[in-house]
């Protein structure tokens, strides 16, 4: 079993993975981040590499995107902080959430190639359907990473197919629509959510629109795991300052691990 | 359908595809399910040619340029009078077309994007003429630059958009206009402009524009020696191109903007200076860095001032069916002057571009040649910006 499905199945019910964008507000801050994101008791980092045209994402995520942007982060570069994360004893397998244009430029399979050497354990590509995933899926098994899939409640006679072929862990959206905060849960969330596990071989984690403690024990609750992003990437913009800062990061990381340990209590 | 592409898969040769996420990829099969019924179904095919010829204004007449013709020394050159349609421009064509294949699938509201407007204008007229609700998304720099259009959509009761991501501007519109898709599949179609986008997109549009080059040929007395039209995105290319596509001794160019010059920062040649990418939902030739993020093009023709191409026309490039050619801003103006002052056309900024190719191409042509131009919008929309060029430059001399 590859890390990913490993740590997923461990984890169980208790399962939290949480996304924070590489390179947001800067190369340096980002490694703290993600050392204080295991610290805290994620069993998954979703890593997310910035790119300008990020349709899935919503306002929050994107505007996470363009400060690490203009931080000159790139996908190479994303490479180079897992690299830096893995130094600082990072363990929870990494998941790169990466639009396909970047990768496309770098090389499909030298990019692949290159996120095992680092030390990441997977890819999750947010606008790569199974149709088009063959060349992206060859590859990440060549290199032994899991190629994790997404899955939304309005993909009713695809979900089988989907769901099959997960790997890692099948990542289920919670409503429809872009990432981002959100009051509610679609109503057909349950039913969804049901038929999927029924066909996956790989435990589910439900993400979109998670953004607070409640939140996460409804989904825990349910026997699922939860992905938090928007709601960490917010409270990371709002610390932008301190954490460019290397006087007060510190206290700025403590901020952090306070709010994440908030959400999984 | 008379051309082989695209394939099974939304393949035009290596590009193409449905680059989307997910919750969108069931929207795009019920799509691809009603316009494949739709377009067998000869009550909507009736339907659509009707308001072509009742509502837009259809046929266009198919115009001899005489004294431009004259004036160049060459091949014989004939326009297809797009210009003439309602609203101005080919798009109307397609809009017709995915709004009445809305109202098939039972749909209620539609959302577009725009760049300088004509497409959002074309989009919310047909929405006023068969009582769809409208949204619009247009960048927010778009929509400072383009006022009037802004208030034109307004009027026809449309609602417009600010997209405040990325750059503002047509590639952060569609992005939008995408985003809003995403959240509302359940009600709502995205009416996209041009042959871009995932599939069955840049099909649909094709289908929708081809009565462009169809008509034309019934036009013309002897088949054309060559056919010239502009592309950004790519769509009246498509509509005039296709009728034409397997008749091998027709020459086909098409004028991609080559802004200040395409060895600039400041042009929109996705062929000439792109590589192959995903934007928009489609693999196809684009402007990005060198670390994969899209650029911003440039070219002083809002229509054509997309980093990307349709994925057919990467596939026509690279097969080499077609001709692409930049041409400059400078070279559209002189055009759009000549054509003005020879024929009394004032044609669209985006049209000269592909005038201006015409012209290049007439010069190395005989008179026993015809070339068949698509003039694909009126320029009475550019008059302001046309104005400040020629007048920056008389002050220059």
């Amino acid at each position: 079993m590859k890390r990913v499905e490993k740590a997923a199945r461990e984890a169980g019910n208790h399962l939290f993975i949480p996304y924070m964008m590489a390179g947001d507000p800067s190369f340096d801050a980002a490694v703290d981040i993600a050392v204080q994101l295991e610290e805290s008791g994620s069993h998954i980092l979703e890593l997310g590499v910035p790119y300008s045209d990020p349709l899935a994402d919503g306002p929050v995520i994107q505007e996470a995107g363009l400060r690490a942007l203009n931080e000159g982060m790139t996908l190479e570069k994303t490479f180079s902080l897992v690299r830096a994360i893995r130094e600082r004893g990072v363990t929870i397998p990494i998941v790169l959430f990466c639009y396909m244009n970047p990768l496309l430029r770098y090389g499909v399979e030298e990019g692949i190639e290159e996120a095992g050497k680092v030390g990441a354990d997977g890819w999750l590509i947010p606008d790569l359907p199974y149709e088009e995933n063959d060349e992206v899926r060859t590859s990440c098994h060549r290199h032994e990473l899991s190629l994790v899939s997404l899955v939304a409640p309005t993909s009713n006679q695809r979900i089988q197919t989907i769901a099959s072929q997960a790997e890692g862990f099948l990542y289920c959206v919670s409503s429809l629509g872009v990432t981002g905060v959100r009051k509610n849960f679609d109503e057909r969330l349950d039913e969804f959510l049901e038929k999927t596990e029924a066909y996956s071989k790989v435990p589910l984690a439900v993400g979109f629109g998670i953004s607070t403690n409640e939140q996460v024990n409804i989904i825990h609750a349910k026997g699922y795991g939860a992905v938090v992003g928007s709601a960490i990437v917010r409270e990371i913009g709002n610390l932008q300052e301190s954490l460019l800062d290397p006087s007060s990061r510190p206290q700025a990381i403590r901020d952090i691990k306070a709010f994440v340990e908030t959400l999984i209590s | 359908m008379s051309t082989s592409y695209p394939d099974t898969r939304g393949r035009y040769g290596a590009f193409g595809g449905k680059y989307v996420p997910e919750t969108v990829m069931a929207a795009l099969e019920e799509l691809e399910a009603g316009l494949h019924e739709a377009l067998a179904d000869p009550d909507f095919m009736q339907n659509y040619r009707e308001a072509l010829q009742e509502y837009a204004g259809r046929r266009t007449p198919l115009t001899y340029a005489d004294r431009l013709t004259e004036h160049v020394g060459g091949a014989r050159i004939y326009l297809k009078r797009e210009d003439l349609l309602h609203t101005g421009a080919h798009k109307i064509n397609n809009a017709i077309g995915q709004a009445l294949l809305a109202i098939r699938m039972g749909k209620k509201k539609i959302v577009a994007e725009t760049g300088a407007g004509q497409h959002g204008v074309a989009t919310a007229t047909v929405a006023a003429k068969y009582g769809l609700e409208c949204k619009i998304y247009m960048g927010a720099k778009d929509m400072e630059r383009q006022r009037l259009n802004v208030f034109r959509m307004e009027l026809l009761g449309a609602e417009v958009v600010p997209a405040k991501s990325g750059s503002q501007t047509l590639k952060d519109a569609t992005n939008e206009a995408i985003r809003y898709w995403v959240s509302n599949v359940d009600d709502t179609v995205y009416l996209i402009g041009s042959v871009v986008g995932p599939h069955p997109y840049p099909l649909m549009v094709r289908e929708f524009q081809r009565v462009i080059g169809d008509e034309a040929k019934g036009q013309l007395e002897d088949q054309p020696d060559a056919v010239v039209a502009c592309v950004g995105g790519g769509s009246n290319a498509m509509g005039i191109f296709t009728a034409f596509l397997e008749d091998e001794d027709v020459s086909l160019y098409a004028a991609e903007a080559a802004g200040h010059g395409i060895d600039t920062d400041e042009h929109a040649a996705s062929l000439a200076k792109g590589d192959p990418g995903v934007i928009h939902g489609a693999l196809t030739y684009l402007l990005q860095d060198e670390s994969g993020q899209i650029t911003e093009p440039y070219s002083i023709s809002a229509g054509l001032d997309y980093p990307g191409i349709g994925p057919e026309h990467a596939h026509l490039s690279d097969s080499e069916r077609v001709s692409y050619e930049a041409i400059s801003d400078k070279e559209a103006l002189d055009a759009l002057v000549l054509l003005t002052k020879t024929e009394g056309i004032l044609p669209a900024l985006e049209s000269a571009h592909a005038l201006a190719l015409a012209v290049k191409k007439a010069k190395t042509m005989t008179p026993s040649d015809n070339i068949l131009l698509c003039l694909s919008g009126r320029g009475d929309k550019d008059v302001e910006t046309v104005r400040r060029e020629l007048g920056g430059k008389e002050e220059q001399s």
